[in-house]
């Protein structure tokens, strides 16, 4: 491959998965509402087009033609600053997710990753430890009280929740031997996905997952009830938008991380023995990956739908005393198991 | 145990209802505690009820029925020559407990004999819907059968001015296929309750009905 067409390629990869992660949490918004119509026996949004499917558009429209207001009190860097950050990390993470196999035309092999870093999980828990800062920035900015509170809660919930997600994803890592995503998704062939070897692991991190992306119940810092709308009160307008989108797109990565670490990423039992061709593989894999990120995204909204939020201490008692110290086991668990079966040398 | 169940008990007194529990403060267990088969439960709730029949009704299109006495907008009614019937003797103002009706009486002319039933007719008759709490006293009050009570709903409007309604949108059309249909306020049922010695002031036009 040229430089050029290697360039040509990467860019083309990134502008579809940036436009990808953009439409799908853009009709994330819409499904959300769906969803919470349907588990409360209403209908949703069904007057814009079809089904209601212009929804999102006219949402984006009027978010669009809101009048933007920035408090005089505020500190302005600092306020626009915020949602950009948590605009900006939520969109870079997706770079290491493997979306399928490689694609094979006209001898070249075109990997659908943008980036195969052999750091990949690490660098997704750096960036959503950079994301921390957009909240906590954005409400500390606001120069409200209640932003401050929410930013405050924001910020150490995600430090409490990256810890048990860090060490659930050691266990993994542990059990993978490698860092990349590329190669944990690509060695969980057949029905070994890694789910079956770290179910423990498994639901600590997805309630990790749940307490990163603010999501019900444990979105305390946008608690409306106490906190107005926690770190974004003072936001209007497409500032606004930019938080809510943010949220969104995290949980479309976060779904794309737990089909690829748990779940076989873009592997589907069966399916391999079928003998398809690479190319036809590829694209397969790209659609199983894209139904399990499209069932997690459910999961989260049915989720959302069904608990209550929690009281603050107990979001501390079940992040530090409850899944901090089962991590730890599941890691001393994890070790014993793997020299028990020798595969420490 | 709860002390309000406890002093049930002791009381040997009735639960005011059959869903009621006796709550024990009982430790819980370790699956109690790990509330995942809870938290299970209630999503399998939430996803029994995701299939459901959905009760919206999608209002333009489709419309919830009225019940057949519904107490909405009034109209003033006519007689059957199309003269009107309400004389302005103020009793429904008076009933009216928001005080919502007003009106200034005026003496019939010569040659409008057409146009109002009675000697007396009322020139101005207004009722402020917003002070309207849509009782039907009025309707109870009339001697003449005029007022009534009927199945429209007040339109809404931008301003408190639109809300008093005057008589250009009380009074019922001349026309005779265009009149406002009360029958159903007007059932035997109702007749026979006018009877009452207490309504007797109120059986004009149901007499005139059976005629």
């Amino acid at each position: 491959m040229t430089f050029t067409g290697f360039l040509i390629y990467k860019a083309l990869l990134v502008l579809i998965v940036f436009t990808i992660s953009l439409v799908i949490a853009m009709y994330s918004t819409y499904a959300e509402r769906k969803v919470a119509a349907f588990m409360q026996d209403r209908l949703g949004p069904n007057r814009a087009g079809p089904f209601g499917l212009l929804q999102p558009l006219a949402d984006g429209l009027k978010m669009f033609m809101k009048e933007e207001i920035i408090p005089n009190v505020s500190n302005k860097f600092l306020f626009i600053l915020g949602p950009s950050i948590a605009m900006f990390t939520s969109c870079v993470t997706g770079a290491v997710i493997p979306w399928g196999g490689s694609l094979h035309i006209g001898g070249n092999v075109y990997p659908l990753q943008v980036t195969d870093i052999n750091i990949g999980i690490l660098y997704i828990m750096a960036i959503t430890s950079i994301g921390v800062y957009g909240i906590m920035i954005g409400g500390w900015a606001s120069n409200n009280k209640y932003s401050l509170l929410g930013a405050l809660r924001a910020s150490s919930q995600m430090i409490s929740y990256e810890i048990a997600m860090g060490l659930a994803i050691i266990a993994l890592v542990m059990h993978t031997g490698t860092l990349s995503l590329n190669k944990i998704a690509a060695m969980q062939t057949g029905w070994h996905w890694n789910i079956i070897y770290q179910p423990v692991g498994f639901i600590i991190f997805l309630i990790c997952a749940f307490a990163e992306t603010n999501r019900t119940p444990f979105d305390l810092p946008e608690s409306d009830s106490e906190l107005i709308g926690g770190y974004h009160t003072e936001y209007s307008s497409m500032k606004l938008g930019f938080y809510l989108f943010a949220e969104y797109i995290n949980m479309f990565i976060s779904s794309a991380i737990i089909a690829t670490l748990y779940f076989g990423g873009y592997h589907m039992p069966f399916i391999d023995r079928l003998g398809l061709s690479d190319n036809f593989g590829a694209i397969l894999g790209i659609v199983f990956l894209f139904s399990k990120i499209f069932f997690f995204i459910f999961f989260f909204m049915w989720v959302r739908w069904t608990l209550p939020r929690f009281r603050y201490d107990q979001l501390m008692n079940l992040g530090w005393k409850v899944l901090i110290p089962l991590s730890i086991f599941n890691v001393a668990f994890t070790g014993t198991l793997m020299w028990i079966f020798g595969r420490i040398h | 145990m709860d002390i309000w169940q406890d002093s049930l008990i002791k009381r040997e007194m009735q639960a005011l209802t059959t869903r009621s529990k006796i709550a024990v403060n009982k430790k819980m267990t370790f699956m109690e505690r790990i509330y995942i088969p809870a938290i299970l439960g209630g999503m399998a709730i939430t996803l029994r009820h995701f299939f459901k029949k959905k009760v919206t009704i999608q209002y333009p299109e489709q419309q919830r029925e009225f019940a057949p006495i519904y107490r909405g907008h009034h109209v003033l009614k006519r007689d059957e020559n199309g003269a009107e019937r309400c004389t302005a003797c103020g009793l429904c103002a008076v009933a009216c407990p928001a005080e919502a009706i007003t009106m200034v009486a005026a003496e019939r002319k010569k040659g409008e004999e057409a146009l109002y039933r009675e000697e007396k007719y009322a020139e101005i008759y207004e009722i402020n819907m917003l002070r309207c709490i849509f009782c039907g006293l009025c309707e109870e009050a009339c001697p003449k059968e005029a007022i009534f009570l009927t199945d429209e709903m007040v339109l809404t409007d931008y301003a408190r001015a639109g809300f008093v309604h005057g008589k250009d949108k009380l009074v019922e059309p001349m026309d005779k296929d265009k009149r406002i249909d009360v029958s159903k306020r007007q059932t035997k049922e109702v007749a026979e309750f006018k009877k009452h010695p207490e309504y007797a002031h109120n059986q004009v036009y149901t007499k005139s009905l059976k005629a």
